[in-house]
């Protein structure tokens, strides 16, 4: 079974309740992984504290053209959606940053003068935590594009219980983490933007089609439009975690808050259930 | 015209609520949201929307039922794992191929080589971009439609329309409100910017962020500060967060401390220094100061 975590607002507590429900499940005797697709920013590492046993570089397969062989037709330019090759004059020139690696300009060549070379998108890098999967991917600095990174750091997932850690937002790479999963959590804080971005999360998650549920984190601070707006749409709320000073400074360390604030995994049970309640 | 962009890394740092404060602070100005996939500065400044764009981002793909005749060079060619075999039966064949529009990328490439000229491929809209009035001037805005690719496209989009707007009005700055992040719509909002403020928190899951997202900023050459937001969190974190800056050659242009106010604020719709004289709004101001010295 996949569960993601996702939400439309960074820093809404997405990768401290999928870490920690990492753990919960595997004390629970499940055989769990948890893969971090949040893979420009990813931070359950620093929670989870890896051993880390395998790195494998991601490659997306980019053109380069043989001047020699090329007669300017501009076929390539042409069929290219992203601008990322164009002709000028005798010679036609790639714009690897651009390419999305669709290989149109591949096929398109009358004159074969196009060959495809490798571009490092990042890394996967694979271990784990106790007895907890772990995989994560990392972009490579100055790469725009994340999802053929995500789809690596998904191919990682265990034939029991994988949490998916969503990077934020609902654009691409959000849609490529939640696409298979089974059940996915969209975390929210009670505030106007907290809102704004869940219905957001909501509007991804109802066109992708999963089946979500809605988890309240900070539950105690903004307002009640929060709790309206899911009473409204009949969106169930799962778990509302109230808000604790004493897990932000346990989470500004790396810690687990299930570990270090006593009374924290409670706020988390029904989840747990939910998840291995599904699962059967 | 100067170009200061905002941005985090990490989300939830509280990027847009000292962005909202500048917006209060600064004069003469064009205000941006290049955060386009989750938008949130228009919560606080509530814009008058003046013109409401359509933006066409992509491509909309899809085989018409009726002419394939299942030949599956489409799902041969096709880079993104996009093509699905359960499409409708046609008569000619009992199932048809079918593109499924969340995987695919809009390349067009299995409509150009299509034998049977069975997969139509046109632009789609895929988001909105608006230019407002807000009681702190001008604003550039957009909402990328959920679900949709092409955020960077967007954010350019957004950052060129607001440059038009600067020089129409002869307004000197442009304040950007970021995506986090590092990947595309990130360097679409800050490649060619002339200042990069990152807004990160005490925490190790901040302080990494912050790394990587200040080695993007000097990959694309750009000039860069940071604040640390929440300071009091983590005094340990912050220093820590101080010495990073220390041995990059980056300056750390102010503090804000952790308040219930700018929760507060956020509920009223109003910037924090417009809610609040207290300490929090005095520290956003002074680094405003130094954000206009530093960008001097
Ligand atoms: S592979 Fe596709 S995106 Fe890349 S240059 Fe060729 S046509 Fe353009
Ligand atoms: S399609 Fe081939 S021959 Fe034509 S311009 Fe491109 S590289 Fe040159």
């Amino acid at each position: 079974m996949k569960v993601a975590i996702a939400s439309g607002k960074g820093g809404t507590g997405k990768t401290t309740l999928a870490t920690n429900l990492a753990i919960m499940l595997s004390r629970a005797g499940e055989k769990v992984a948890y893969l971090d697709c949040d893979v420009e920013e990813p931070n359950g590492h620093i929670f989870l504290k890896p051993n880390i046993e395998k790195r494998e570089t991601v490659y997306l397969p980019v053109p380069v053209v043989d001047q020699d062989k090329c007669i300017s037709c501009r076929k390539c330019e042409e069929i290219c959606q992203y601008n990322a090759i164009a002709c000028m004059g005798k010679k036609t020139l790639v714009f690897q940053e651009l390419c999305h690696a669709c290989g149109g300009c591949y096929l398109v060549c009358p004159t074969n003068a196009i060959s495809e070379t490798d571009r490092e998108v990042g890394v996967v890098e694979d271990g784990h935590a106790g007895p907890v999967g772990f995989a994560h991917g990392k972009l490579k600095i100055g790469e725009a594009l994340s999802p053929p990174l995500v789809k690596a750091v998904k191919q990682r997932a265990s034939d029991g219980f994988t949490v998916l850690d969503a990077p934020p937002g609902t654009s691409c790479p959000a849609v490529e983490t939640i696409m298979d999963a089974d059940l996915v959590l969209l975390v929210t804080e009670p505030t106007p933007f907290g809102l704004n971005d869940l219905k957001l999360a909501v509007d991804m998650a109802r066109q992708v089609g999963s089946l979500f549920v809605v988890v309240v984190n900070r539950s105690d601070i903004g307002d009640d439009k929060t709790r309206k707006y899911c009473d409204q749409q009949r969106i169930e709320v799962l778990a509302e975690i109230p808000n604790d000073r004493r897990v932000a400074v346990c989470y500004s360390t790396g810690g687990l808050p299930i570990d270090g604030v006593p009374g924290y995994a409670d706020y988390l049970l029904p989840i747990v259930e939910r998840i291995l309640g599904g699962a059967r | 015209m100067k170009e200061l962009v905002v941005i985090s890394g990490k989300g939830g740092t509280g990027k847009t609520s000292i962005v909202a404060s500048f917006a209060t602070i600064a004069q003469k100005k064009v205000l941006v949201d290049c955060d386009v996939d989750a938008a949130d500065l228009h919560l606080v400044l509530a814009p008058r929307i003046l013109s409401r764009n359509v933006f066409i981002g992509g491509r909309e793909t899809r085989v018409l039922p009726g002419h394939c005749t299942a030949c599956g060079k489409c799902e041969e060619i096709c880079r993104f794992d996009a093509i699905r075999f359960d499409g409708p039966g046609n008569g000619i064949v009992p199932k048809t191929f079918r593109i499924d529009p969340l995987a695919c990328e809009g390349c067009g490439v299995c409509a150009h080589f299509c034998a049977e000229n069975a997969i139509e491929s046109k632009p789609s809209q895929n988001g909105e971009w608006f230019v407002s009035e807000t009681r702190h001037g001008p604003m550039v805005h957009a909402r990328l439609y959920s679900a949709e690719e092409n955020s960077g496209k967007l954010a350019t989009l957004v950052r060129n329309e607001a440059k038009k707007l600067a020089e129409e009005k002869s307004l000197d700055l442009i304040i950007i409100d970021g995506a986090p992040g590092i990947g595309c719509p990130v360097i679409a909002s800050v490649t060619g910017a002339d200042f990069v403020l990152i807004v990160t928190e005490p925490t190790l899951s901040g302080k990494h962020d912050l790394e990587r997202v200040f080695e993007l900023t000097k990959y694309f050459g750009i000039k860069s500060a940071i604040c640390v937001n929440k300071f009091d969190l983590n005094i340990e974190m912050t220093e820590a967060i101080d010495a990073f800056a220390k041995d990059n050659g980056a300056k750390v242009l102010g503090r804000i401390r952790y308040d219930s106010a700018v929760t507060k604020a956020q509920v009223m719709g109003a910037s924090v220094v417009e809610y609040t004289s207290g300490a929090v709004a005095n520290e956003i101001k002074a680094l405003w100061r130094n954000v206009v010295y530093e960008m001097a």
